[in-house]
């Protein structure tokens, strides 16, 4: 397929750059997919933005698996615009220390996109200039995306119904 | 004897002795949606303003993680809730895509022609508004007959007008009938005349281009760092359409222009919308000459362990009533995977981010709403406008309150 020869060609271009610090590669239903640490995540992204073409950030948001060890996921999506292609790009992190360098400084637009993430999961990034909740009240005191909190109160009875999952 | 000794005339440029608060919002009538801007402002001109958001979060994200599939489509009704169809077809192609689904021609072409009619009535809405917001109410009048007749199309088709909830995952809940076709048809022949009447008195109208025209300029390079999409960034000069560059529900089959701006002010963004729906008229016109040479009839995918059998079926055959309970029970199997899909939305790129663990609902799902990041930059960009400009600044970024805060 000509989609998978691009994204190879990407990715020997991303290993010879950052070598050990690209892992878990996959590439689901086409978009090339990798994990870094988050000392080298601005560089990714950097070098992603201004070499590769990836200039366009699509989109930051996050995942919570409680079962794993870095529970939190931060995930990036970009965007090659010229080449028509995407990329997405995961960093994983621990949930007693959620804290990843802000991507402000590459993209205005990472601003409300990375205060919608810590509102919902508390990821705090450094060096954000405003980092504030955006959606949620100021004294909401949790991150309702963790899984940890229920959708709805679990002390009510009337609306419980297993069969349905709520 | 200076008359003015009291209350000294000021001009323009003369600084304020002091600054004025302003709230615009949360229920302003200007804002045409829930959100607040607290405004600083020195004499009519502001000099800081701060956007808050989020008095109509509805946790949509939070409540998809206890919902399967089918059920989420009614809360991406209510994203967008100007352009519902748009979202819901968004939301059943990430399905697809994420159980390799293979639709007929003629569900893709049925498709194409349900989200371009919900484009223009987006279009409308937002073009209108500004014509509105610049003080000609005739033109808002003129053409918000036809968002009526959007309407009324849908309501054939699907039994909703406003939150549609229109089509399954596998195609569409029942076939267009007799009368939504007529309808269409009715449409494309009365809404071309409606529109060029519109843009007679609104776009070559002095008043209008001298309230539009370099304000509120954006250059691409601003835009595409504040990860604009949609018309907002097609008006900067940037020919990015989900469309054209990841075609979805076969668009790649159509003719149809990407219309472009120059410099990214209100009045481009008003022709490109303008340009927007006629480009919508034709997309439906190809469509419905497409659907001539397809097999009549058909309006699903044959993928019975995903689409809901119809209720006779169920009632009259053991094979359906296995798979209808299945389907509702939330027994089928979904790949293990993650997916992101995005279609071109009445605001830009509408994208979906889900991630499955094979579960009977999402472990999780993630909506990038054009409206949220288009309106990051309203208030570092309002500086030093004056408030009238703001206003229709923030009409022609067409900000949704639905898909503000999700």
């Amino acid at each position: 397929m000509e989609e998978t020869t691009v994204n190879h060609e990407l990715l020997q271009q991303l290993s010879t750059r950052f070598g050990e610090r690209i892992t878990s590669v996959t590439e689901p239903y086409g978009l090339l997919t990798f994990e870094t640490g988050k000392d080298s995540v601005i560089d990714v992204l950097g070098y992603l933005k201004n070499d590769l073409g990836f200039s366009f950030l699509t989109d930051i948001t996050a995942v919570h698996y409680p079962e794993k060890q870095h529970g939190l996921a931060v995930v990036y999506h970009l965007h090659n615009m010229v080449k028509r292609l995407r990329i997405r790009l995961k960093v994983f992190l621990s949930e007693d220390k959620a804290v990843i360098p802000s991507a402000t400084v590459l993209w205005n637009g990472a601003n409300w996109m990375e205060r919608e993430t810590y509102d919902f999961f508390g990821i705090r990034f450094e060096g954000h200039p405003d980092l504030r909740r955006i959606l949620n009240m100021d004294e909401l005191g949790v991150f309702p995306m963790l899984k940890q909190y229920p959708l709805e109160d679990p002390n009510r009875v009337d609306k419980k119904d297993e069969y349905f999952g709520r | 004897m200076n008359i003015n000794q009291n209350h000294p005339l000021l001009t323009d440029n003369d600084p304020q002795e002091e600054l004025v608060t302003l709230n615009l919002g949360p229920t302003h009538p200007a804002t045409h949606g829930v959100f607040q801007n607290v405004l600083q402002l020195d004499g009519e001109r502001i000099v800081s303003g701060v956007s808050t958001i989020g008095y109509i979060h509805r946790a949509f994200e939070k409540i998809a993680e206890h919902r399967p599939f089918y059920q989420i489509t009614p809360l991406t009704d209510r994203l967008n809730y100007c352009s519902s169809p748009i979202n819901n077809m968004g939301w059943h192609m990430t399905v697809e895509k994420l159980l390799n689904i293979k639709l007929p021609k003629r569900v893709d072409y049925l498709r194409v022609i349900v989200m371009e009619l919900s484009r223009i009535a987006d279009h409308i809405i937002c073009n209108t508004i500004i014509g509105q917001d610049t003080g000609a109410t005739t033109t808002f009048l003129y053409l918000f007959q036809f968002r009526e007749h959007i309407y009324e199309i849908f309501e054939e088709v699907c039994g909703a007008r406003l939150t549609t909830n229109i089509g399954r995952i596998g195609g569409f809940e029942r076939d267009f009938n007799a009368i939504a076709f007529a309808k269409i048809r009715k449409f494309l022949k009365e809404f071309p005349d409606a529109l060029r009447e519109f843009e007679k008195l609104l776009n070559r109208n002095r008043i209008f281009i001298d309230r539009t025209a370099g304000v509120a300029r954006v250059s691409a390079e601003q835009a595409l760092d504040y990860s604009w999409t949609g018309p907002l960034l097609r008006a900067t000069g940037v020919d990015y359409d989900v469309r054209v560059s990841e075609p979805y529900s076969s668009y790649e089959e159509f003719d149809f222009e990407v219309p472009v701006g120059t410099s990214g002010d209100i009045y481009d963004r008003f022709l490109v919308r303008n340009e927007e729906m006629w480009q919508s008229v034709r997309l439906i016109t190809q469509a419905l000459d497409k659907i001539e040479k397809e097999p009549k009839g058909i309006f699903h995918a044959d993928v019975p362990e995903f689409y809901l059998p119809a209720k006779e079926e169920v009632y009259n055959n053991m094979e359906a009533l296995i798979y209808h309970f299945k389907i509702v029970m939330g027994e089928i199997d979904a790949p293990r995977a993650e997916v992101y899909h995005a279609v071109e939305g009445g605001n830009g790129e509408l994208g979906f981010y889900l991630i499955n663990d094979g579960g009977r609902t999402p472990y999780r799902l993630h909506f990038r709403r054009p409206s949220f990041i288009n309106y990051q930059m309203f208030a570092p960009m309002s500086k030093g406008m004056l408030l009238s400009d703001a206003i229709i600044n923030m009409s022609s970024m067409n900000i949704i309150a639905g898909e503000l805060d999700a």
